[in-house]
């Protein structure tokens, strides 16, 4: 017993030891050799939401931030079919990735300055900038969200849609009644089947769970966004090297929309004389090898999910289902926000 | 302990072959290896939490929560701390709990004994029902209940009007909510006194008939002193002082009713999932305690000019009891931890507002899930208890 005892102690000296002098677990730096190793990302994604994370009856996954997760995959194997999902409830979430159950969490997640400090969690880039609407049937003839005073609200619960509903109506001094759920398909169903006045999310979910009504165009979105929501991909804190990958996954996209590098020229960019699209696409400087890939990673990834630009048009834009404008999330030069710091 | 004192050998020699002391020593020594690795696998975890950049500890119940929940039963707001909505969470378990309670047993009691009924129909009504109801899941039941209660319901601006201040709709049940203010303690006071008197007088009236055959009544007495006293006080003092008793009445909003007190779908529907379900599984053991009984006894009863009625209460189901109340103590703790499948539903119970919201919050998912089953084992044990306690007093009474 005693014998365990000192041994315990002399692990947890030697633990102090080691994270006084900044070291942390091996389990949590090895992501990128332990995916490699394992041969395939695993993803945290939605259990459901159209055109951003969703699978069909076939179990093929589709979305903005699926697509992410492919193009992680290829930058990594060359093959953005190299993923595996796993569908996680907004309340479940940083469990699964806090745990190891997933390798990065892409899922429609709010960068926060707790989730960032105090859950063990990075986030290494914003890939939607979004804010938080609501939503509400058209016969109520509510025009304004500040005309909800005692309206009775369906939202998610372990969101920080929950804390900015609070928020909002406290600030407002506006009464209301919440019912939270713990999953999506349960919050919408609830909401229509007529237990709340309004439904709300991020606008882009509303965009997205509107669909799902039984009769879509009975429902409006009403114009208040009352906060701030930039989603992006979250990983586990104390491995660099694999946040690098993730938020240079990023950037890369964004600069291949930049340049015009797509998925259907992407081969013959590779020779541009341009020196931005060089280092890009690998003609020039190692920075592949930088995090732990090879050259040609960008290449890969751009002719596995195409540019930013793409991902958005095919998954959310205009042209699809959910028609939701650039808006924020254009890039820089054309009127958003989307900024990617430069590969050099 | 005497005849080991007692025994024939030499004390020294008994000492380590002494099954006592033995005991002890295997006793102590678990003892040591379960603190050991407790202590080791906690210092563990906060070792790891910490390798990690995760909170740990409890300091976060001190925290504001951020976050508002539907059904209070003490006042809270998003201005509160986490503790506070753990508290939210408990009481709303608890609730549903003891309603679900109640109803079940009353529910399952009249079915067990349909069942054995000699009216054909009845008896394979009731049969259907168990055979339906404890062959579901519970989630699914849970599930269609919710939708049920929430389609067939109106919506708040063609809400069902009884009368009485009374609204029914897809946001709930309004009723009028007492306000208690000024006189209005003397009221309370009058029914509580009632109700003790009521028993006292229930227990002196079951004794003159036990005594001389001659029967009182009861429930006459009880009704006027549980009710009659304190009515006919609340009109002296209406009339002396005003009225003590306020109604907050539900008035039509906006949206909804405003004031009163509402009762939710969610409560609602999750009760009546719990209940419908529990009942079948009571009604199985009420019907095994019944036939435990021998026929002997009901036929000595009618023999003795009891009709079926009372044979049934005064006969049959006290020796039931004592075959009844063990498996039934835990279709009570299952009902209690089956709420928890109030996430599906929204109702806020504790799994749902703890292991939910809060977890997800914080993050410290080792402590939430910790307090939580500390919570249902506290809750299980204690219900626990209190029947064993009730199961030995039938069990004297019997014999
Ligand atoms: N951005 C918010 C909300 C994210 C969230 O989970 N939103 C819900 C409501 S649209 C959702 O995506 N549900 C889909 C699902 O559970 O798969 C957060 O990070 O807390």
């Amino acid at each position: 017993m005693s014998k365990r005892i000192a041994s315990l102690a002399l692990a947890m000296g030697l633990g102090l030891v080691g994270a006084g002098l900044g070291a942390t677990t091996a389990s949590a730096q090895a992501t990128l050799a332990n995916v490699k190793q394992k041969g395939f990302l695993q993803c945290g994604a939605n259990t459901g939401l159209a055109g951003f994370g969703v699978p069909d009856a076939q179990g093929n996954w589709s979305g903005f931030d699926v697509d992410y997760c492919r193009a992680i995959a290829a930058a990594i194997f060359g093959d953005p079919t190299k993923v595996r999902f796993t569908p996680l409830a907004a309340k479940d979430r940083f469990t699964a990735l806090q745990s190891g159950e997933v390798d990065v969490l892409i899922r429609n997640t709010t960068v926060t300055m707790s989730r960032d400090t105090t859950l063990g969690l990075d986030f290494p880039a914003v890939n939607y900038y979004d804010g938080q609407g609501f939503m509400v049937r058209k016969k109520l003839g509510v025009a304004s969200a500040k005309e909800l005073n005692g309206a009775s609200i369906c939202t998610q619960q372990g969101t920080t849609t929950e804390l900015n509903l609070a928020d909002y109506f406290r600030g407002n001094n506006l009464k209301y009644e919440v019912v939270a759920f713990a999953t999506s398909d349960e919050t919408f169903k609830a909401y229509d089947t007529g237990r709340c006045d309004a439904f709300t999310t991020d606008a882009s979910g509303l965009y997205s769970e509107r669909l799902r009504a039984s009769a879509p165009d009975d429902h409006i979105v009403l114009p208040e966004i009352i906060s701030k929501e930039p989603l992006g991909p979250g990983v586990r804190q104390g491995d660099p090297q694999w946040a690098d990958l993730v938020r240079w996954t990023h950037n890369a996209l964004l600069i291949a929309e930049e340049f015009g590098v797509t998925k259907a020229n992407v081969d013959q960019m590779v020779k541009s004389d341009n020196p931005e699209i060089k280092r890009l696409l690998g003609a020039e400087g190692s920075y592949g090898e930088s995090i732990g890939l090879t050259k040609d990673w960008a290449v890969r990834m751009v002719k596995g999910v195409g540019n930013y630009g793409e991902i958005f048009e095919r998954n959310i834009g205009e042209g699809s289902r959910l028609k939701i404008k650039r808006g924020l999330n254009a890039l820089w030069n054309k009127g958003g926000i989307q900024f990617a710091a430069p590969i050099r | 302990m005497s005849t080991i004192a007692r025994a024939p050998e030499p004390a020294k020699a008994s000492l380590v072959n002494d099954p006592k002391v033995r005991g002890l020593v295997y006793q102590a020594v678990l003892v040591v290896v379960v603190v050991g690795l407790v202590w080791a696998a906690a210092t563990n975890a906060v070792e790891n939490l910490r390798a990690a950049k995760i909170a740990s500890g409890f300091a976060f119940l001190n925290s504001t929560s951020g976050f508002d929940i539907g059904q209070t039963l003490i006042p809270y707001s998003a201005t509160s701390t986490y503790g506070r909505a753990f508290l939210v969470g408990l009481l709303n378990t608890l609730l549903v709990a003891a309603i679900g309670v109640v109803l079940a047993t009353l529910l399952g009691f009249v079915l067990g004994v349909a069942r054995l009924s000699s009216n054909w129909i009845v008896a394979r009504v009731a049969t259907v029902y168990v055979e339906v109801v404890r062959n579901l899941p519970l989630l699914l039941q849970l599930l269609f209940w919710y939708i049920a209660v929430l389609r067939s319901l109106p919506e708040p601006r063609a809400s069902v009007n009884p009368g009485l201040g009374v609204f029914l709709n897809n946001r709930g049940l309004f009723v009028p909510k007492p306000i208690v203010e000024g006189h209005a303690w003397i009221v309370f006071a009058a029914v509580v006194i009632g109700i003790v008197a009521s028993i006292a007088y229930a227990t002196a009236a079951s004794r003159k008939q036990t005594r001389t055959g001659e029967q009182s009544p009861v429930l006459l007495v009880a009704l006027g002193l549980v009710i009659g006293v304190p009515a006919l006080l609340w009109i002296v003092l209406a009339v002396v002082a005003g009225n003590p008793i306020d109604f907050d009445m539900p008035i039509k909003g906006t949206f909804n009713l405003r004031g009163g007190l509402q009762i939710f779908p969610e409560l609602v529907a999750l009760t009546l999932g719990l209940v419908i379900y529990t009942a079948a599984f009571i009604a199985e053991i009420v019907r095994a305690g019944i036939l435990a009984v021998s026929k002997g006894q009901t036929e000595a009863a009618h023999a003795l000019g009891l009709r079926s009625g009372p044979t049934l209460r005064l006969v049959v189901i006290p020796q039931a009891m004592r075959v009844i109340i063990p498996p039934l103590t835990s279709q009570y703790l299952n009902l209690t931890k089956n709420s928890s499948l109030a996430v599906v539903i929204g109702y806020p119970d504790l799994v749902q507002v703890f292991m939910g919201t809060v977890l997800n919050q914080t993050g410290q998912a080792i402590e939430c899930v910790a307090i939580t089953m500390a919570v249902y084992l506290t809750v299980s044990i204690a219900t626990a208890s209190l029947m064993n306690a009730y199961n030995s007093r039938m069990a004297l009474i019997e014999r």
